[in-house]
């Protein structure tokens, strides 16, 4: 047993115990704490993978700034346990086995179409000067338009979470029933 | 040496568990994380077919994948704190209708 497949299984381990976390807690606080550890347990895999700086942005973008973000949305949202209803139990009812059948079909063709052929640690060099050649030469066009992907979010978050127009008389439109 | 189909089988198994959270979860924020963890899955099962096919390109794709998982992030909580500024609730259940 290489020392790699030792780390594979590890970070794997992680990856599945956070990933059942998240569907076992009813909190989402300790859901978004399950998903950080998953991420984190995946830039370990993209690390024995040679991808070195995809693993350091996964870090930063993903279990940095998007989770952060979930956080502080939990927080400002003040969210509380989860309380389960009818509709949920139709799903767990039809959803579980389905998935269940659906990760069995995919595994078994997974396995017998994928051979065994191993991935060498550190095969493809992932580090951030052949990716920004890359990036900047060859996928220069796409990475123009995400950037404008990028400015729309931005504009939208800002308009949908601003605070609803106030009407004339100075009391806010809204309607609760 | 780690098989190629372990990756795979560790890609699927994160996809396959954020459908189940997506499907039996009740709070909106869960369910957007149930979103992030099958993004996260993807992403695996690219980073290790690029290392396999020796296409850094694999890697390019999933830099794209995370700027739309974080410009979904913001619309889609934003569009959170808006449902729940008028429902004043987090459980979708209760959200099921257009009209206030």
């Amino acid at each position: 047993m290489s020392i790699h497949l030792i780390l594979f299984l590890a970070f794997g381990a992680v990856c599945v115990a956070g990933a059942v976390n998240l569907l076992a807690q009813s909190h989402p606080i300790n859901s978004a704490l399950s998903l950080i550890a998953v991420m984190a347990a995946l830039a370990g895999e993209y690390l024995l993978l040679g991808a070195e700086f995809l693993a350091a942005v996964q870090v930063i973008v993903y279990a940095g700034a998007i989770m952060v973000l979930f956080v502080f949305t939990i927080m400002l949202l003040n969210a509380g346990e989860e309380e389960r209803t009818k509709g949920s139990r139709v799903a767990v009812l039809f959803g579980i086995p389905g998935i269940l059948l659906g990760s069995v079909l995919v595994g078994w063709v997974i396995l017998r179409h994928s051979g065994t052929e191993a991935v060498a640690a550190g095969a493809l060099p992932g580090d951030p000067r052949t990716i920004g050649q890359l990036l900047f030469h060859e996928f220069l066009l796409p990475f123009e338009i995400t950037s404008v992907l990028i400015l729309i979010a931005i504009m939208g978050a800002v308009v949908l979470a601003s605070k609803p127009p106030t009407s004339p008389a100075g009391g806010e439109v809204r309607q609760v029933d | 040496m780690v098989p190629l189909s372990y990756y795979l089988m560790l890609g699927g198994f994160l996809f396959a568990c954020g459908v189940v959270g997506f499907l039996i979860k009740r709070n909106i924020i869960t369910i957007f994380m149930s979103i992030e963890l099958m993004l996260n899955g993807v992403n695996l099962s690219f980073v290790a077919f690029a290392a396999h096919w020796h296409a850094l390109a694999g890697q390019i794709f999933v830099f794209f994948v995370m700027v739309v998982a974080a410009a979904e992030a913001a619309v889609g909580l934003a569009i959170i704190i808006a449902v729940y500024r008028t429902r004043e609730t987090l459980n979708v259940d209760q959200v099921n209708l257009l009209k206030l």
